[in-house]
């Protein structure tokens, strides 16, 4: 499975959602690359989830891979709940 | 990565701009950045978006490695009045952090300290209640 973490640098924003994910999926158990990007190089990279701050909703219509918008960035709870979910949506076999 | 001379508590601030230039001239006059660094964050903030408000009350700037950093460093003042950053929905903001990188890798484990930090709410309880400098100070390398 392959989550990318997206702000418009891949340097801070996304830098720290990767740290929170990580954590959260190690504690559930669950293994995945974490890739902190900027959108702009971003695009056209193929991963099963997109997690990006809640303001870039408009830059991310036509992606294709599932995208989770996280409206409060340091907020462990928020971002748990909404990526779990995401995960658990996928189709099985990427769940490994 | 924070030191003395880059944490100030309950400073008073007219604009989103006015409150970048100070936490941005406590970094140049501690020797962390460089002065261009200060348009630098004003540019990458304006460009991308107000999303740098990252929960309710905190923004985190920043601007990229070659835009002046000489050594990675953190600057955090706190407003005496919140001050509006243009999000729709975390403002306004009395917690402004200017993060400089020297690069993405070695800097992981000061964002991680960070991120534990701003994902605490007890500190940030803290943080916000630092009513001088020094207690501010204090509170921020308690955590590390």
């Amino acid at each position: 499975m392959r989550i990318a973490t997206l702000c418009g640098m891949g340097f801070g924003t996304s830098m720290m959602l990767k740290l929170f994910i990580d954590d959260i999926l190690k504690a559930e158990g669950l293994k995945a690359e974490v890739v902190p990007w900027d959108l702009g190089s971003f695009k056209g990279n193929k991963v099963d989830i997109v997690v990006a701050p809640t303001d870039m909703e408009s830059h991310l219509r036509s992606e294709k891979a599932k995208v989770v918008l996280i409206r409060n960035l340091v907020d462990k709870a928020e971002i748990k709940t909404k990526v779990l979910e995401a995960i658990r949506n996928l189709p099985l076999q990427d769940t490994k | 990565m924070i030191s003395e001379n880059t944490a100030r508590a309950k400073v008073l601030m007219a604009s989103w701009e006015a409150a970048v230039d100070y936490v941005g001239t406590l970094l140049v006059n501690d020797h962390k950045v460089r002065p261009e660094y200060i348009p630098a964050m004003k540019r990458v903030f304006t460009e991308l978006g107000p999303y740098a408000v990252l929960a309710p009350g905190i923004v985190l700037l920043h601007a990229r490695p070659e835009d002046g950093v000489l050594e990675p460093c953190l600057g955090l003042i706190t407003l005496a009045d919140p001050v509006p950053f243009g999000h729709s929905e975390n403002d306004p903001v009395d917690l402004v952090f200017a993060l400089g990188a020297v690069d993405k890798s070695a800097h992981i484990s000061a964002l991680q300290q960070l991120a534990g930090m701003l994902g605490d709410p007890q500190k940030l309880k803290e943080i916000r209640s630092a009513q001088d400098d020094q207690m501010l100070f204090k509170v921020m390398v308690g955590n590390s």
